[in-house]
Order: structure tokens, then sequence, then C-alpha cells
């Protein structure tokens, strides 16, 4: 008999999520994961944080240590791109001319950052993007103390990145080509309390920023913006999104649309593939339509989900979105998505202070919550949405009133 | 090194052994010990590593800072002694330290 054989593709969170799962539930024929980078699977949120800020070493990154995969008879397979997926033969093959048969398939790409190749200077020594312990390794080579960073890109990987920088003593400059930092993502006085306190930390913040050029011979020197000025810098940092890694699924013919189509069992347009992270387009049954998340949350649970569909249990995914970032002294916790929102109720004071919840209304639905400093707010907002129960605005917008009877009186 | 026991909510026991220094959080992941799931990998902003720390160890574990114990306000079932995993550190003054795991986070 055919040895069952669960090959994933991509050494993500989603995948040691995924492979650990697979034995949590019972899986007993052989387990491998392919990644292109030469280490296990690692947690990317604190590359822009600790690691960036050298408080973590690489080892304290990893999701699992290297002994828990020997340990789970789990194969990792390092170093390693695959170049092919042919779906017919149920075979990957390798960027070193080898190739991996499979008997069921988990593709767990990923994302890449969203390159800015058009922009003149772009190839400068000192121009980073921020993806990978790799990225950060070379990036940790330009910073020190006195020295000038410029970032692209005023969204949270920019932000942190600022944040980061500046407590070890740098000059940041953050360009960012929208009205607002976080316009994508949050309301606009989240956004207004996120510029106080980088400008209060001494974070220089440009929006409508239109990045002409960046400048220098060999290594950067500055960043040239449309209106004349030029920012000096000694290193630049693109933070200008990801795109999902689908070229394996596209070129497999996979349904593809803003990530991997999958259902609500994880499954691609293929039967015998899984897709699980970053890499996916999935339906939410909260908010009732497809979408495509960056998050540990959306990695984590889906994996899970597609562990079972592999095991042959089909548990259908629901899971509220959650995200969180650290910058300085803020930990900002959110939970929901806030798309669509008609409303914002603000529980504390956010033109002053560093501590205050907005709370995200469509008509009487409370849709997400963006806590910063306010843990209780956001424990509390996440049960609630996770059970599909709204809360009382009037009472979370006064900060003197009591917090759990505003989730009790709706 | 440090021993720590967790008992799971089916009453079954993991006992691991941890270099001082390590999580409580760490010592159950790296030792593939079901009942943490430790989505934030740490950072203290999801409270999917609660535990409840043994009556006997309460007092050498110590309490939780004002972040950690907002956030235990309002986890699955809250107790006097939980805690998140995740800011406790295995010390040898913790040897033999032992903590349960809910039922919620498996």
């Amino acid at each position: 008999m055919e040895t069952e054989h669960a090959v994933i593709v991509g050494a993500s969170h989603a995948a040691a999520q995924l492979a650990a799962s697979l034995r949590q539930a019972g899986w007993d024929g052989k387990i491998s994961v392919v990644g292109e980078e030469p280490i296990p699977p690692y947690h990317r949120p604190p590359l822009s944080k600790a690691y960036l800020a050298g408080e973590k070493h690489s080892d304290e990154l990893l999701i699992r240590p290297a002994t828990f995969y020997e340990k789970s008879d789990i194969d990792l397979v390092l170093g390693t791109r695959v170049t092919g997926l042919d779906r017919e033969n149920k075979t990957l093959t390798l960027h070193d001319g080898g190739s991996i048969p499979y008997t069921r398939l988990a593709l767990a790409t990923g994302a890449r950052v969203r390159k800015l190749d058009t922009l003149p200077g772009h190839e400068l020594d000192g121009v980073f993007y921020l993806r990978d312990l790799n990225d950060v390794d070379r990036i940790r080579g330009y910073i020190g103390s006195g020295k000038s960073a410029v970032i692209i890109g005023g969204g949270y990987i920019g932000l942190e990145t600022a944040a980061s920088m500046r407590k070890l003593g740098m000059e940041v400059t953050v360009l960012e080509a929208l009205p607002r930092v976080l316009q994508r993502v949050t309301a606009p006085e989240v956004s207004d309390f996120y510029s106080r306190v980088h400008g209060e930390e001494g974070v220089q913040i440009i929006t409508d920023a239109a990045v002409e050029a960046l400048e220098g011979s060999g290594d950067v020197t500055g960043v040239k913006l449309a209106d004349g000025r030029s920012i000096p810098a000694d290193l630049v940092v693109i933070g200008v999104g990801v795109v999902p890694a689908t070229e394996l699924a596209e070129q497999a013919g996979l349904a593809v649309d803003n990530g991997i189509v999958v259902d609500e069992y994880a499954r691609t347009s293929d039967p015998d593939i899984v897709a699980a992270g970053d890499c996916t387009n999935h339906y939410n049954p909260i908010y009732d339509h497809r979408l495509r998340l960056e998050s540990v949350q959306n990695a984590t649970d889906q994996a899970k989900v597609a562990a079972n569909t592999l095991c042959g249990r089909l548990e259908a995914y629901h899971a509220l979105p959650w995200f969180w970032s650290d910058q300085y002294d803020l930990k900002l916790q959110i939970a929901g998505l806030s798309q669509g929102y008609d409303r914002v109720v603000l529980r504390g004071d956010s033109a002053s202070g560093r501590s205050f919840a907005a709370f995200y209304f469509s008509g009487q639905r409370l849709l997400a919550v963006d806590a910063v400093n306010r843990p209780r707010e956001f424990m509390l907002a996440r049960k609630a949405l996770a059970a599909g129960q709204t809360a009382n605005p009037d009472l979370l917008g006064d900060d003197s009133a009591d917090l759990q009877q505003a989730f009790l009186t709706q | 090194m440090p021993l720590v026991k967790f008992i799971t909510h089916d009453e079954t026991e993991h006992e691991v052994h941890v270099t001082a220094g390590t999580t409580v959080m760490h010592a159950a992941l790296d030792n593939g010990v079901p009942g943490i799931l430790a989505d934030c990998g740490g950072a203290c902003s999801c409270a999917t590593c609660h535990c409840y720390v043994d009556e006997n160890w309460v007092e050498k574990v110590g309490s939780a800072d004002e972040v950690e114990a907002q956030m235990l306000d309002f986890v699955m079932e809250p107790q006097p002694n939980s805690r998140l995993s995740c800011q406790i550190e295995v010390s040898d003054e913790l040897d033999g330290l032992v903590v349960r795991l809910p039922a919620s986070q498996f």
C-alpha cells in the first residue's frame, strides 16, 4: 500500500501549525515541510520589533525548536525552493532538480513584499524590505545610534520599524503616500494618535509624500521627494505591503483571485490540495464576505482547519480575526475587521495620553476594536465579536461607565 | 535543568525539563504539551497561553503585572491563580513547578 505523505510548501507560521496539528489529529503518514529559508519556521512579528532592536536572538524566534520536529517525525526540507507542481503525477519539483512526491499537499506559501522596482535608486546598497530574518540581519548591519533612517510606508511594519530604530537612538523619518498613516486600516482618530506619539518620540512623519527617487551612488544617501525636498538617509526601509505568494498555485492551474481560493475547509480547487495563511482568499462567516488576511491568527487557525481536512475531518473555518502591534510603550490589540464602519466610538482620550480604545460600528453592530494599552476592552470586544454580540455605544463612549455593563446592555 | 509539570484538563500529566530562563509557555510548546496555543508567541497580546499555577507555587511564581492582569480578567474561566504562561520564566527556584491547563485551549 502506498504510504501517505503530506507535503507542506512554505516553512511559514501556517506550516508550523499545520504540521503540528496533523500529528495531533492523528496523521500517521509522512510529513514534510519544504521551505526556502535555511531555518525552521519562526515568528515574523518580532522582526520589526524585539529582533530588530537586538533584544531577541534568532533561536528565540523559532515557533518550535528543531527537536520538536524530530520528535514528531516531521521532515524539515529547508533551503529548498519548490519550482513546480505537477498535480497529475502528484509531484513537486525543486530548484536543485530534485523532486518530492506527495499524496496530500498543503500550500502555506505566505506573502512576499510589494517591491518598488521602478523607483530610481531602488538597487542602491542600504535599501531594504522587511519580511524575512535575513532582511533584518542585513538591516542590522546599517543601524546604530545617530544614524538616519527613512522608512517608506506608514503602515504597521513601517511604524514598528520606526519605533524600534528610534529606541536605538536613530534619526527616523516615515514617508506615507496617503494623507494619514494607517489610513487603510484605522479611523482618523487612531491615525492621529499614532502620528502624535511618533512625533513625541522624535520621529518625523511626512504624509502625502511622493517619493521621486532614492539618491546616492553605491550606498543610499537620501530620499528625494516630488516637492523638491531631500531627506538624508544612511538606510531606507520600504514597507508598502505584501502580495500573496500564489505563483506555484497559478502555474498548477489552481483557482487564484487575490490569493489562492479556498473553501471553508481550506480546500483549493483541487481536493487533494489545501492552503492556509496569508496566501489564501477565504470566506469569513462572521463578516459574510471573502477576504485575505495577513496575520498570525489566520495562519494558525486556518492551518488547524486544513490539518483536519487532510485527516478527513471537515470542520469549517470560523474564527474572529485579531491582530497586534507593539510600538514604544503602546500595546495595540485589534479584534475584528473595521472595514465598512460608519461610526467610531472612542473610550478614553486619544488626543492626549497613551491609552484609549476605538470601537467601530456599522449601525448598531459592533465590527471591531482598536485598543491601545486597553487589554480589558480588547478581551471583552473579542469575546463579544466572536459570539456575534454587539455592545452599547453610549456606555463604551463613557470612560467612567462600567465596561462590562457596556457589553451586557445592548 | 528545572522540571515543570503540566496537568491538562483531562488530568494527563506531562513532565518536562527546561533550561532556566525559558518561559512556561515555551516549555510546553517546545515539548509538544497540548493545551497552550500561544498565538502571539509570547508578546502578552493574545491570552491563549492561560494556565493555573498550582496553589503550592502561587507565591513563588509571583503575581501578574497590570497588562497581564487586565487580560486575565476576561479569559475563559479565570481563577485567582490564573497566569499567562508566556510571562512566567522558569528558574531554579521554580524547579518542580506544577501548572494546570484549561480545556478552552485544546
